[in-house]
C-alpha cells in the first residue's frame, strides 16, 4: 500500500461524494419543508433518513481507498470512512428518535432536519479532514448548527438557556482551538497534516515554544468539544436543556467527530512528540473520569446523569489517548460500542417523555420493568454496557482500552479507571433499581404508534450485545481504520507494528 | 488428554432455551408449560452433564472434555476464545449445579404456585443456571468473568423479585455495589496476569495455557494477582470485608436463597481459587491471606448467627461461616478439601434453606423463630429432612458434613495454621449450637404460632417434598465419596480431583484422629448447650441476653458493621459528590437545587440576565483556570 496512492481515486469528487449527498439533502429538506406544518414533519424526517442512508452507501464505497484529495485538504482512508459511517449511523438513529418527537413538540421540521444534516456535514468533514483549516471548518459547521438545534424549542426556557450557554462557551473554546492551529502553523510552516507529521517526526522541532503553546491550546479546544474536565461544565446544562434527540446527537455525534479530529491530529500527527501532550492528557483523563463519575452519583435527572456519564466515558477514551498510539484501535472500538449504547439509552429516555419533561427524572423509571418489560430490558442492556458488565460492548471496550494502556505501562491510570467504574456502577444501578425494584413512575404512551423509536431501541440493544459477544469484525475494522490513518501519514509510526 | 466433546454446549444451550421460552412464550402458554419447561431444561442439562461426567470418569486421570465455540476478543497478539472445558474440577461443579439446581427448580414449582409472576421467576432462574454454567465451564479467565458478572446480575434480579418493600431496592443496590467492588479487584487481577505475561510475549487467559506459563508470573505478580482476584472472591462469596450483602439478600424468595445464596453462586469464589490454584501455590502470602480471611469469617459469622431471631438470617450467616471454612480449606493449599465441603454444603445448606422455605410457606410468610415452635408434628417431612441437614452441618458422623469439615480442619492444621485450626474448632461448636437452637425453636417446645395461622398449617405438596427427601439422602451419604484414608475407597474424591487442582503438601503431620476428636467434642458441646438452653432451661437464653446485654446487642446488630460502612464509605462519597463537586464546583448553585442548577428561570428576559450574571461566568472562570493550568505546564516545559 503506497501511502499516497492517488491512482486509487479515479474521480476527484468521489471521496467527498457522501458529503455532497448530505449537503444537497440538507438544502432539499429546507426547501421541501417550507410548506410543511410543524406537526407533520415526519415526511421530512423520512427524507432525511433516506439521504443519510444514501450517504452511508457512498461512504462504504470509499472503504479500502487511501490517499489525499483536494490537494491534501481531505484524507481518504479507512479512518475517515470508519468515523463517517459511525457518524451517519448516529445521525440515522437521531432521526428515528426525532420523527415522532419533533412533530409532537411542534419543532419546525424544515429547520430541524436541515440543521441536523448540516451538522452531520461538519462532523464528517472533521473526520475526513486533511489539514487543520478543514478541521476548524468542520468543527464550526457542526458547532453552530448544534447551538441552534439545542435551542430549537423556542418557547422552552431550558432549551433557550442551553443554547446560549453552549454558544457562549463554545465561542470561547473556538478561540483557543484557532489560536492553537495558528501557533502550530507558525511552528511548522504548514497546515497540512501529512507535512506537519513529517516535520515533527524529523525531530528538528525539539521543544519549540510555538509548537508547545499550539499543542496546549489545541488540547483546550478539543477538550471542550469532548467535554473533558475542567472544560465540561456546559455539558450537563446543555444536555438537560436541549431537546432529547439533540442531546443524544450531541452526546454521540459531536463526541465522535471531536474525537476523530483529536485522535487524528494528536495520535497520528503529533505522535512523535507524545512527550509534549501525553502527560497533560494523563491528568485530564484522570480528572475527567473521576469528576464525571463522582458528580453523576447525586444526579436525579436522567439527562444530567447521562451527561456526566458521557463525561466519564470521555475520560476513559482520553486514558487511551494518553497511553499512546497502541491504544488507537481500542479507542475506535470503544467509540463504536459507546455510540450504540448511548443512542439506545437516550431512545428509552425519549420513550418515557411526554410534551415537555415528564420522564426525565430517574424516579420516572420506577416500575418500568413491570409495565414495559422489553423496554426496561433494553435499558438494562444499555446501562450494563455503560457500567462495563460483560458480555456487552462496553465491557469489551473497557477491557481493550485498559489492557492496552497497561501494556504501555500506565498502571496508575488504569487503577484509577477501574475504581471509577466501581463508582459508576452506583448511579447506573440507581436506574436499574428504579426500573426493577420500585413502583410508581410514568406510563409509557403510544409506544406502538412510534415504530421508528421502537426500532431504534431494538437495533441499539442488538448492536450493544452483538458488538460485545462477537467483537472480532469490529475490532478488526477499528484496527484497520486506525492503522490506515497512521499508515497514510507516517509509515514509520509505531502503530504499524502487528 | 483432552477430548473434543461438542455436547458440552448442550449443557448451556438448554437453560438458554428455557430463558427464551419463559421470557417470550411463558406468559402466553401459562403456568403448566412454564412449570414443565423451567425445571425441565435444568433436568436435561443435568442429564447431559451426567453423560459428560461418566465419559470423563471412563478416561484416565487428568483427562478433560472440551469444545471450542468461537474466537472472542482478538486484539493484536492478545486473544481469548469462547470455549468450554470439563475436567475433574468443573465436572464436579457442573454436577452440583445442575443436580441441586434441578431439584431446587422443581421445588420452586410448588413454592411459586400462588405467584402471578411465575414466568418471570423461571426466566431469571434459568438465566442464573445458564450464567453459572458459563462460569464453571469457561476454559479461560475472561469468560469465567462473564459468568461471574452474569450470576451476580441474576442474583440481584431475584433478590428484588418481590419489590413491594422499598428496603428491598436498597438491598439490591447494596449487593450490586459491593459486588462491583469485588469485581473491580477481579478485573485488576486479570489485568495483572495479562500485563505480566504480555511482557514475556505470552498472550493468553486460557486456564491450560496459563498453567503452562504460570512460572513466568514470578512471585510478585502471582501474589498481586492472587490478592486482587481474592478481593473478587470476597465479594461474590461473602467474606470479610465484603460479606455485608448476603444477609440482606434473604429478602428474595427462599428457593433463590437455596440455589444462589447457599448452594451455587456464593461458592464461585472457592471454585475460582481452586481453578487458579497453580497461581496461588506460587504466592504463599496471598494463599495465607485466603486461609486467614476464611478462618476469621467462619468464626465471625457464626457468632452473629447465635442470636438472630429470623430463621433465614441464621442460615445466611451460617452460609457465610461455612464459606469461610471452604476458604480455609483452599487457603491451606488443600483445594480438594474446599471443593469437597462445597459439595456437601450444597446438599445440606440447600436442603436447610428449602426446609426453611417449607416452614415459611406453611406459616404464610412468617420468618421469626419466636413465633414458631412445636412444628415437628405438623410438618413431619420438613422436620425430619431439616434434622438430617442439621446433623450434617453439625458434623455428626456419618453425615456428609462430618467428612468434609474434618478434611478442612486437618488441612488447616497440617499446613501450619494451627491457630486457624483452633478458630475452626470453636466455629464447629458454635455451628452446632446455633443450628440446634434453630431446630429446637422451630420444631420443639410449645407452639408460639399465631392462632389464625395455626389453622392453615400444612405440610408442603409432593413437588416440594421430593426435593427435600432427595437432598436429605445426599446430605447423609454425600460425604462417603471421600472416606478417611485407609478406609474402603478412602480419599477417592480427593484423588479424583488431584490431577485438576494439584496435591496437598502438608508441612506438619498431625494425628487425624485426635484432630477429628477435638472438633467432634466441640460439636457435641454445642449440641448439648443448645439442648440445655432451648429445651431444658428455656429461661437461660433470656437471662443471659439480659446479663450480657452489651454483647448480646453487639451480636444482634451484627457488630454494627453496616452502620460503620455507611458512616465511613457511603456518606462521605455522597457528601463529596453533592456538596463539594456538584454544588460548590460544578453547578455553583444559587437556587440551592442540585438538579436543574440555575435553570429556575422562566422568561427569556431573565435568561439573558442570568446568562450574564449567573453560572456561565462561573463556567468560563473554571474553564479559564484549567486553560491557565495547561499553559503554565507548557511554560514549565519550555523553560526546563
Amino acid at each position: 500500500m503506497s501511502p499516497f496512492n492517488l491512482a486509487a481515486i479515479n474521480f476527484v469528487w468521489l471521496p467527498i461524494l457522501p458529503l455532497v449527498v448530505v449537503t444537497v439533502a440538507a438544502m432539499a429538506v429546507l426547501l421541501a419543508g417550507v410548506r410543511v406544518d410543524d406537526s407533520e414533519s415526519e415526511g421530512l424526517g423520512l427524507l432525511t433518513l433516506a439521504s443519510l442512508a444514501v450517504a452511508f452507501v457512498f461512504t462504504l464505497g470509499i472503504l479500502g481507498q487511501y490517499g489525499v484529495a483536494f490537494a491534501g485538504a481531505i484524507s481518504v482512508d479507512s479512518f475517515s470512512a470508519f468515523f463517517e459511517l459511525v457518524i451517519l449511523i448516529a445521525a440515522m438513529f437521531t432521526v428515528m428518535m426525532s420523527l415522532d418527537y419533533a412533530a409532537e413538540n411542534r419543532i419546525p421540521g424544515a429547520e430541524y432536519y436541515s440543521l441536523l444534516l448540516f451538522s452531520v456535514l461538519g462532523m464528517m468533514l472533521m473526520a475526513a479532514a486533511g489539514d487543520l483549516i478543514v478541521i476548524f471548518l468542520g468543527l464550526e459547521t457542526m458547532s453552530i448548527t448544534v447551538y441552534v438545534l439545542a435551542g430549537i424549542m423556542r418557547r422552552n426556557a431550558k432549551s433557550n438557556e442551553a443554547a446560549i450557554k453552549y454558544f457562549l462557551l463554545g465561542a470561547f473554546s473556538t478561540g483557543f482551538l484557532l489560536y492553537g492551529i495558528a501557533l502550530v502553523y507558525g511552528a511548522t510552516g504548514t497546515i497540512k497534516l501529512g507535512p506537519i507529521h513529517d516535520a515533527l517526526a524529523s525531530g528538528a522541532m525539539g521543544s519549540n515554544p510555538l509548537l508547545l503553546a499550539g499543542i496546549g491550546m489545541m488540547v483546550i479546544g478539543f477538550g471542550f468539544k469532548v467535554a473533558a474536565v475542567p472544560f465540561h461544565m456546559w455539558a450537563p446544562d446543555v444536555y438537560e436543556g436541549a431537546p432529547t434527540p439533540v442531546t443524544a446527537f450531541m452526546a454521540v455525534g459531536v463526541k465522535l467527530a471531536a474525537f476523530a479530529a483529536f485522535i487524528r491530529v494528536f495520535m497520528v500527527d503529533f505522535a512523535s512528540v507524545g512527550a509534549h501532550w501525553q502527560t497533560v492528557l494523563w491528568v485530564i483523563a484522570a480528572l475527567t473520569m473521576t469528576g464525571g463519575n463522582l458528580i453523576a452519583v447525586v444526579q436525579t435527572n436522567i439527562k444530567r446523569m447521562l451527561a456526566y456519564s458521557a463525561i466519564a466515558h470521555a475520560g476513559y477514551l482520553l486514558l487511551g489517548m494518553a497511553a499512546g498510539v497502541r491504544s488507537g484501535p481500542a479507542i475506535l472500538y470503544y467509540l463504536l460500542g459507546y455510540t450504540f449504547t448511548n443512542l439506545g439509552a437516550f431512545s428509552v429516555v425519549i420513550a418515557l417523555e411526554r410534551r415537555g419533561e415528564a420522564g426525565n427524572q430517574i424516579s420516572d423509571f420506577r416500575g418500568l420493568a413491570a409495565r414495559q418489560p422489553l423496554l426496561a430490558g433494553a435499558m438494562a442492556i444499555f446501562l450494563l454496557s455503560l457500567t462495563g458488565v460483560p458480555p456487552m460492548a462496553g465491557f469489551v471496550g473497557k477491557f481493550y482500552i485498559f489492557s492496552e494502556a497497561l501494556h504501555q505501562g500506565y498502571v496508575g491510570l488504569v487503577i484509577i479507571a477501574v475504581l471509577n467504574s466501581v463508582v459508576s456502577a452506583y448511579y447506573y444501578f440507581y436506574v436499574l433499581v428504579a426500573m426493577y425494584m420500585q413502583e410508581g413512575g410514568v406510563e409509557v404512551e403510544r409506544l406502538s404508534a412510534r415504530p421508528a423509536l421502537v426500532a431504534a431501541v431494538g437495533l441499539a440493544a442488538l448492536a450493544t450485545i452483538l458488538i460485545g459477544v462477537y467483537p472480532q469484525p469490529y475490532i478488526a475494522s477499528a484496527a484497520n481504520a486506525f492503522h490506515s490513518a497512521s499508515g497514510a501519514e507516517g509509515s514509520h509510526s509505531a502503530a504499524l507494528e502487528p | 488428554m483432552t477430548v473434543e466433546f461438542p455436547a458440552l454446549a448442550l449443557i448451556l444451550l438448554f437453560p438458554a432455551l428455557g430463558v427464551l421460552f419463559n421470557l417470550f412464550l411463558g406468559p402466553r402458554y401459562g403456568r403448566g408449560a412454564v412449570n414443565v419447561v423451567g425445571p425441565g431444561v435444568v433436568f436435561v442439562a443435568f442429564g447431559v452433564a451426567t453423560w459428560a461426567f461418566l465419559t470423563l470418569l471412563a478416561m484416565p486421570p487428568g483427562g478433560a472434555l472440551a469444545v471450542h465455540l468461537w474466537g472472542w476478543i482478538e486484539a493484536g497478539r492478545f486473544h481469548t476464545e469462547l470455549g468450554l472445558r470439563l475436567d475433574a474440577l468443573s465436572g464436579v461443579m457442573v454436577m452440583i449445579v445442575t443436580g441441586v439446581g434441578a431439584l431446587i427448580h422443581l421445588y420452586s414449582v410448588g413454592y411459586m404456585a400462588h405467584d402471578e409472576d411465575f414466568a418471570r421467576f423461571f426466566t431469571y432462574m434459568n438465566l442464573f443456571a445458564f450464567s453459572m454454567l458459563i462460569l464453571i465451564l469457561a476454559d479461560n479467565l475472561l469468560m469465567m468473568f462473564v459468568g461471574w458478572e452474569g450470576v451476580g446480575l441474576c442474583s440481584y434480579l431475584l433478590i428484588a423479585f418481590w419489590y413491594t418493600n422499598p428496603q428491598f431496592a436498597y438491598n439490591g443496590r447494596k449487593a450490586f455495589v459491593v459486588n462491583r467492588i469485588g469485581d473491580a479487584g477481579f478485573l485488576l487481577g486479570i489485568f495483572t496476569i495479562v500485563a505480566t505475561l504480555g511482557a514475556h510475549d505470552v498472550w493468553t487467559l486460557d486456564f491450560v495455557e496459563l498453567r503452562q506459563h504460570a512460572a513466568l508470573l514470578g512471585g510478585a505478580a502471582a501474589t498481586a494477582a492472587g490478592f486482587l482476584l481474592f478481593i473478587g472472591a470476597t465479594g461474590k462469596s461473602a467474606q470479610i470485608p465484603l460479606y455485608v450483602w448476603l444477609p440482606d439478600a434473604m429478602v428474595g424468595p427462599t428457593p433463590v436463597s437455596a440455589l444462589i445464596h447457599a448452594a451455587t453462586m456464593v461458592t464461585a469464589g472457592v471454585y475460582m481459587i481452586a481453578r487458579l490454584g497453580f497461581i496461588y501455590t506460587m504466592a504463599p502470602a496471598a494463599l495465607g491471606l485466603v486461609a486467614t480471611i476464611g478462618g476469621l469469617t467462619a468464626l465471625f459469622a457464626a457468632t452473629i448467627a447465635l442470636v438472630q431471631p429470623d430463621i433465614k438470617k441464621v442460615l445466611a450467616y451460617s452460609t457465610i461461616s461455612q464459606l469461610g471454612y471452604m476458604f480455609l480449606g483452599v487457603g491451606s493449599g488443600a483445594y480438594a478439601s474446599g471443593i469437597f465441603h462445597l459439595m456437601t454444603h450444597a446438599f445440606f445448606k440447600g436442603l436447610l434453606f428449602l426446609c426453611a422455605g417449607s416452614v415459611i410457606h406453611a406459616l404464610g410468610g412468617e420468618q421469626d423463630m419466636n413465633k414458631m415452635g412445636g412444628l415437628r408434628r405438623k410438618l413431619p417431612i420438613t422436620f425430619w429432612t431439616m434434622f438430617i441437614a442439621t446433623l450434617a452441618i453439625a458434623a455428626v458422623p456419618p453425615f456428609s458434613g462430618y467428612f468434609s469439615k474434618d478434611l478442612i480442619l486437618e488441612a488447616a492444621y497440617d499446613s501450619g495454621h494451627s491457630w486457624l485450626w483452633f478458630l475452626g474448632v470453636i466455629t464447629a461448636g458454635l455451628t452446632s449450637f446455633y443450628m440446634f437452637r434453630l431446630i429446637f425453636m422451630t420444631f420443639f417446645g410449645e407452639s408460639r404460632v399465631d392462632s389464625e395461622k395455626e389453622h392453615h398449617l400444612h405440610e408442603s405438596p409432593a413437588v416440594m417434598a421430593i426435593p427435600l427427601i432427595v437432598l436429605a439422602i445426599l446430605a447423609t451419604v454425600g460425604g462417603w465419596v471421600n472416606l478417611p484414608g485407609g478406609l474402603l475407597w478412602g480419599n477417592a474424591f480427593v484423588r479424583f480431583l488431584t490431577p485438576a487442582v494439584g496435591a496437598f503438601k502438608p508441612i506438619v503431620e498431625a494425628s487425624p484422629t485426635s484432630l477429628s476428636l477435638a472438633a467432634s467434642i466441640a460439636s457435641a458441646l454445642g449440641i448439648a448447650l443448645a439442648y440445655l438452653f432451648y429445651l431444658r432451661l428455656p429461661g437461660v437464653p433470656m437471662l443471659l441476653a439480659w446479663r450480657l446485654k452489651d454483647l448480646y446487642n453487639l451480636l444482634l446488630n451484627k457488630y454494627y458493621i453496616d452502620q460503620l460502612y455507611n458512616f465511613i464509605v457511603t456518606r462521605p462519597l455522597f457528601w463529596v459528590s453533592d456538596n463539594v463537586l456538584n454544588r460548590a464546583i460544578d453547578s455553583f448553585v444559587i437556587d440551592g437545587a442540585a438538579d436543574g442548577a440555575g435553570l429556575a428561570v422562566r422568561t427569556s428576559g431573565q435568561i439573558a440576565r442570568r446568562a450574564e450574571t449567573g453560572n456561565v461566568q462561573h463556567y468560563a472562570f473554571v474553564y479559564l483556570l484549567g486553560a491557565l493550568g495547561i499553559v503554565a505546564y507548557y511554560l514549565f516545559l519550555v523553560t526546563h
